[in-house]
């Protein structure tokens, strides 16, 4: 990776903290359970890493490595919307 | 077909960023989670058409595994148990960033045979942070869950210890980018953090969990980003970002609901609770006047305004469907009732208001301690369930407790105090609390769920 192309990148994650920040601040009390299990969702974007490791076209180390990847990845991001689906479901106002 | 892929993961990072500001309100929340779920599954799609995937078995295999894991845990979890939950969410997406690191390790020796120091640098991180969130949420889960001891764990030279691993792990990190054909030293990298993953969480206690799993959470996010700095792909990067953030900012949340640091959270707690005068024997004493089920109900169907109190203790006693048919009886009687959330309340940040949610109380009844606490005066019933160290009035005058400066629920300023608790038993931080004297103050003594129930049906047999 060129120097450059590192700090393109370190440039798109300072920005994205900030996004973050601004959002996350206005996110009342009340949701901060879903919030977290939700955002941990998210955090399970790593699957697109494990997919390309897996999905190498010679069987090895990188593959196995890949798949046991895929499976914690995919327990995250399923189970993770999944759960946070099912409490916001009970969100309501009478 | 690159450019096509590097727009849906444009698309997809905005989805994510819409989903987390969806979530802003109780009303729009459940469509940000499918709009952000959404993101994921075009960014899932878009990478099976990368040029690098040319098989499919394992992709199948390894999706069908973890979904079925993931639906069965996301639909059998009861609401109580959402602290281990996400504790334990957060430890698998840790280790998959630390596994799709070495992944990418070995793929870039066996095609390019080394790499440069950029590349180095952000496989360590993404080994380091993925390796110790791994191991810490699954302590983190283990002490929720009670497989490990929820107290405060202290062993000999803690901090030197876990200064000197991770002294060992970056020293390692400057050999891995200077000789990048040795795995070994990637491996003891891994392993160290493992174990410094353990470490950290091990003597944390189990009422400052909030702060653990939150800050477990922070880490996941990172854990991703810095997969995304190795796989040079922007997307990753936002979303773990955006997670960093959003894990960060609970925590902060949470160590200024207890007013500690997060040094202090992190290093093992209210230490000198014991050892500092205010111990379980010391502290204020004196008589406690205690009420029971058929008084209560009577001073309860006198009243015109109640706030209840929810704490740790009703999430234990599984009380919260017995709390919303209290309020439901109440509000039958034209009682103004509200529910008063501490920001520390329970074991992870909004614990409490799910547990209320999942009974079918409105959210509309649920306070923040800021919302309500100048309202207590007005209050003539302060009932508290299950909580003590957030009530403790301690907090506000006595310099001496390990409290002190803590913002607390001004329940004492309420008319009359109803105290529920199974015993006179101290809280998390091992004080007495002086409220259950005041003159204002009544003990409802027995487990929440009973007490509660035993409650409901004096009432109605008012």
């Amino acid at each position: 990776m060129e120097i450059h192309e590192l700090i393109m990148l370190i440039y798109v994650f300072a920005l994205a903290i900030f996004v973050g920040f601004e959002l996350i601040t206005k996110v009342p009390p009340t949701l901060h359970t879903p919030l977290m299990s939700g955002s941990n969702a998210i955090s399970g974007i790593t699957i697109v890493g494990a997919l390309l490791s897996a999905g190498l076209e010679e069987f090895g180390i990188s593959t196995v490595l890949g798949l046991i990847a895929l499976i914690f990845a995919t327990i995250n991001v399923v189970g993770g919307y999944l759960v946070t689906d099912r409490m916001l479901k009970m969100f309501k106002k009478k | 077909m690159e450019i096509i892929s590097y727009l849906i993961y444009l698309i997809a990072s905005i989805l994510f960023i819409f989903g987390i500001k969806k979530l802003g309100s109780p009303k729009t929340a459940r469509q940000g989670n499918f709009l952000s779920s959404l993101g994921m599954f075009l960014a899932v799609v878009i990478t099976l058409f990368d040029q690098r995937v040319l098989t499919f078995e394992y992709i199948l295999i390894g999706i069908i595994i973890g979904s079925a894991v993931g639906a069965v845990m996301a639909l059998k979890v009861p609401m109580t148990g959402m602290p281990q939950m996400v504790g334990l969410l957060n430890g698998f997406g840790g280790g998959a960033s630390a596994l799709v690191a070495f992944a990418e390790y070995y793929h870039i020796m066996n095609t390019a045979g080394t790499f440069d120091v950029a590349t180095g640098v952000t496989l360590v991180l993404s080994v380091l942070i993925g390796a110790v969130t791994f191991t810490g949420s699954f302590i983190a889960f283990g002490k929720l869950q009670g497989f490990i001891t929820g107290k405060v764990v202290k062993y000999p030279l803690q901090n030197p210890i876990n200064i000197l691993l991770l002294l060992m792990v970056l020293a390692a990190g400057v050999i891995v980018v200077l000789e990048p054909a040795n795995d070994s030293n990637l491996l003891g990298i891994a392993g160290v953090s493992l174990i410094l993953g353990v470490l950290l969480v091990l003597p944390i206690g189990g009422a400052d969990m909030p702060v653990a799993v939150s800050l477990l959470n922070s880490y996941s996010g990172l854990a991703a980003s810095m997969t995304g700095f190795v796989l040079q792909n922007n997307m990753l990067i936002i979303a773990g970002a955006l997670v960093g953030a959003s894990g960060i900012i609970l925590t902060l949340i949470m160590c200024r609901g207890m007013n500690r640091s997060l040094m202090n959270v992190v290093l093992g707690g209210w230490e000198d609770a014991g050892s500092g005068g205010a111990g379980s024997g010391d502290g204020p004493q004196g008589d406690v006047k205690s009420v029971d089920a058929e008084e209560l109900a009577m001073i309860l169907d006198s009243a015109q305004n109640v706030v209840i109190v929810p704490g740790y203790g009703m999430a234990v006693a599984q009380a919260q469907h017995a709390v919303r048919d209290l309020t439901n009886i109440l509000e039958k009687k034209n009682i103004n009732v509200r529910f008063a959330i501490h920001p520390v309340a329970g074991r992870m940040p909004g614990h409490m208001n799910v547990l209320l949610a999942e009974a079918q109380v409105s959210y509309d009844k649920l306070f923040a301690l800021e919302d309500i606490n100048d309202d207590f005066p007005n209050v003539d019933v302060a009932l508290i369930i299950g909580a003590n160290d957030v009530v403790n009035p301690a907090a506000r005058h006595d310099q001496s407790s390990p409290i002190y400066g803590m913002p607390i629920l001004n329940v004492d300023y309420a008319k009359t105090v109803v105290i529920n608790k199974r015993s006179m038993n101290v809280g998390y931080a091992g004080i007495q609390n002086e409220l259950f004297f005041y003159p204002n103050a009544l003990m409802f003594f027995g487990s929440a769920k009973e007490a509660v129930n035993k409650l409901v049906n004096e009432i109605k047999e008012l």
